[in-house]
């Protein structure tokens, strides 16, 4: 009895122990001392290219903020958890920075399915959240402390059936989606809709699973059906690989896909079977406009490689929250949410940003083609409503669909 | 007509390397009565060590044969080692105690692998150099095999047969299958069974790493976590082979492979999403059980007490 008695004190005392240390943590002070910021995402998983590229993008806005004098006369940290790539792991690492360490606010994530895990914690606690990247709709739906730097998937899928259909010519397509990823499915309801009302055909439509290794079953299936265009909104885990195998097959027809493609591993898994494939992006790195060029530059000289779109959309995460806390004044979660919302026509590297009533950036996408480790800017498509609806690129390829060389 | 014979092409690929996997499961179980769970995981260690082989000894450059040869045998050598090593080490101190104990300590083994090379490497898949230069010949209409299928099958096929030679015509086969007879009245007979289970293991790696470097070739992606689903299907060939049986692994690994792809590629035509691929191994696995529970090959033993 004595001895249960003794352990459970000692279980309860260290409990408490460690229930006092991270009280006050490094956020608490709410006008004093650093801002402290919760950047999640995945970085050793299977998508870890993104996490970490976006970090990349978000540390150097915070150094150029912090050498710039601070927000308010304060300096900001950012504090990193990573979330393996796991919808659940990433559920608690954002409970970890929200209540542990006091974040004033949170970035991340990339893939749609982690942010839509953690989203709800973050509205729960009020702390305001700032997706990159993240296209698919339902994330900023999860409450109004939740918003978006990039467009939406029903942009994307929109652009891609545009681009095959107009620029590609395009009849037929087939479409060959990861069945588990909230951003996947989306974008294919939305290819799918987008090109049948051009009046596409989608000929044939298959599936496989994040972790797959064999895709040439689905492929010979589609081969069989002949189609134009491919469209393959996956991540580049698996597309560099369907890339290859569809090679394999003698298959010609070029693969669409979406921004999940955009990373330097892609090309590692992909090689040259790429060589002739078309995503739609944030932005094309090539871009001459002088904030464009010049954030390639800064990254390349920091980090010395070219920077993706997630590098490019972590970096307008951070300006834009930091824009939000400098125009509330504070750090206080409720007039940071309306100062965030409140952002309109700010110029980022991605293109201007303003936030709609949903939260959502209204952006126009880039089409790009893959070619020998490069992306070539190919035309810019407009969102209803902005900018001219196409403006083609002296460049954009007019000839059948084909892969050439290949 | 083309469709067809390219999915059987496919089919019989990914079949080739499930049955170098299954090869090893039911040899194993054979000798030890044990389900080695930590099998697939060789599988991945032997695609890793092949992984390691190409980057430090320079053939990620180009595609050189000499390399592939090398990087094979290699990585062929290393994951026998790993198995005989984790023989010694997690099975035979607790060999005398009950069955179920070895069978936890195996699934114990498989997360200590996966999650140390998780913790070491990161989870993100990795580019397999290309050790071969690929390419696709033409058989009739659209129907093309590639030169890493090719390779599938010459390899496999090569390996099983000697395989087949070791046991068969062997001193060291002829003491297997006295142990896989009766482990007890072997040793009466003056065989070491230490070593014969030791050598059964590294047998079992060694076809096991062999189908990771191949498939690493066929299709460049590997990553700590790729022995897990393909390990147990390969567990599912050689129970539906009929586990403990040679020919039986071989036959389930490719019936395996063939349904998977058959289900991808005509599945849709019956109302079979693609996706159902991985549950139609284990239906035809729950199937074959309830039918024929030795297995397709397996002849039924009466256990004795």
């Amino acid at each position: 009895m004595k001895r249960i008695a003794i352990s459970l004190l000692l279980v309860t005392s260290l409990l408490l122990a460690i229930a006092c240390e991270r009280k006050g943590g490094p956020g608490t002070s709410n006008s004093t001392g650093t801002i402290v910021v919760g950047y999640y995402g995945d970085l050793s998983g299977r998508t870890s290219n993104f996490g970490q590229s976006t970090k990349e993008g978000v540390l150097m806005a915070a150094d150029e903020i912090n050498k710039a004098g601070g927000l308010n006369g304060r300096q900001v940290q950012i504090l990193s958890e990573d979330d393996e790539g796991r919808p659940e792991k990433a559920a608690t690492v954002v409970t970890k920075l929200i209540d542990q360490d006091k974040v004033v606010a949170l970035l991340g994530e990339v893939a749609s399915g982690n942010t839509l895990a953690a989203a709800p914690k973050a509205q729960g606690a009020k702390v305001p959240m700032i997706s990159p990247s993240s296209t698919n709709p339902a994330v900023t739906q999860v409450g109004d402390y939740i918003f978006r730097v990039c467009f939406i998937d029903p942009f994307q899928g929109e652009v891609m059936a545009k681009f095959a259909a107009n620029t590609l010519k395009a009849k037929k397509a087939a479409i060959m989606l990861d069945f588990n990823s909230p951003y996947s499915r989306g974008l294919t309801e939305f290819f799918e809709a987008a090109f049948t009302k051009l009046g596409g055909q989608i000929v044939n439509k298959q599936s496989y699973t994040q972790g797959d290794r064999d895709y040439k079953g689905q492929l010979t299936a589609i081969r069989s059906a002949s189609p134009d265009v491919i469209y393959v909104p996956g991540y580049y885990g698996e597309v560099g690989v369907i890339a290859k195998q569809a090679q394999q097959l003698g298959i010609k027809a070029p693969l669409l896909g979406g921004d999940g493609w955009d990373a330097t591993q892609l090309w590692e898994l992909g090689g040259d079977a790429l060589n002739g494939d078309f995503i739609s992006n944030h932005y094309s790195v090539d871009d001459p406009s002088p904030a464009i060029q010049k954030f390639v530059a800064d990254y390349q000289g920091r980090y010395s490689k070219r920077p993706d779109a997630l590098a490019a959309l972590g970096y307008d995460a951070m300006k834009v929250l930091a824009e939000g806390i400098k125009k509330a004044g504070s750090t206080d979660g409720q007039k940071l949410r309306d100062a965030i919302a409140q952002t309109k026509d700010f110029s980022g590297v991605t293109g201007t940003i303003s936030l709609d009533a949903q939260r959502n950036a209204v952006k126009p996408a880039v089409v790009l083609k893959l070619q020998d480790k490069k992306y070539i800017y190919q035309e810019t498509i407009y969102p209803e409503g902005m900018g001219p609806q196409t403006k083609a690129a002296p460049a954009a390829t007019t000839e059948a669909p084909s892969k050439a060389g290949n | 007509m083309d469709t067809f014979v390219q999915q059987l092409i496919n089919g019989l690929t990914i079949g080739a390397i499930y049955a170098l996997i299954a090869l090893g499961y039911t040899m194993v179980y054979g000798i030890l009565r044990l389900i080695n769970f930590a099998h697939g995981d060789i599988y991945m260690v032997g695609a890793f060590a092949g992984f390691f082989l190409a980057t430090q000894l320079g053939f990620a450059a180009g595609p050189s044969l000499v390399g592939l040869v090398i990087v094979l045998i290699g990585a062929m050598v290393i994951a026998a080692l790993v198995g005989m090593a984790i023989e010694r080490f997690a099975y035979r101190p607790i060999r005398k105690y009950a069955r179920m104990t070895t069978l936890i300590t195996a699934i114990g083994v498989s997360l200590l692998i996966e999650n140390s090379f998780v913790a070491k490497l990161g989870a993100a898949p990795r580019a397999f150099p290309q050790l071969l230069q690929e390419q696709s010949y033409t058989l009739f209409g659209n129907a093309a095999i590639s030169k890493s299928q090719i390779l599938i099958f010459a390899v496999s096929i090569f390996l099983m047969l000697l395989l087949q030679w070791i046991i068969f015509k062997t001193k060291v086969g002829t003491a297997m299958r006295a142990v896989s007879f009766n482990l007890n009245s072997a040793k009466l007979m003056g065989i070491n069974t230490d070593m014969i289970i030791s050598v059964t293991f590294a047998l079992g790696s060694a076809l096991a790493a062999a189908g990771g470097v191949l498939t690493a070739q066929y299709n460049p992606q590997i990553d700590p976590l790729m022995g897990i689903i393909t390990g147990l299907k390969a567990f599912v060939a050689a129970v539906l082979g009929g586990i403990g049986n040679i020919p039986g692994a071989v036959l389930g690994g490719l019936l395996i492979g063939l349904a998977e792809t058959f289900v991808v590629g005509y599945g849709q035509n019956v109302g079979v999403p693609t996706t159902f691929r991985d549950a139609v191994a284990f239906a035809i696995l729950i199937l074959v059980l309830l039918f024929r529970p030795s297995g397709l090959l397996g002849s039924t033993v009466q256990e004795k007490v």
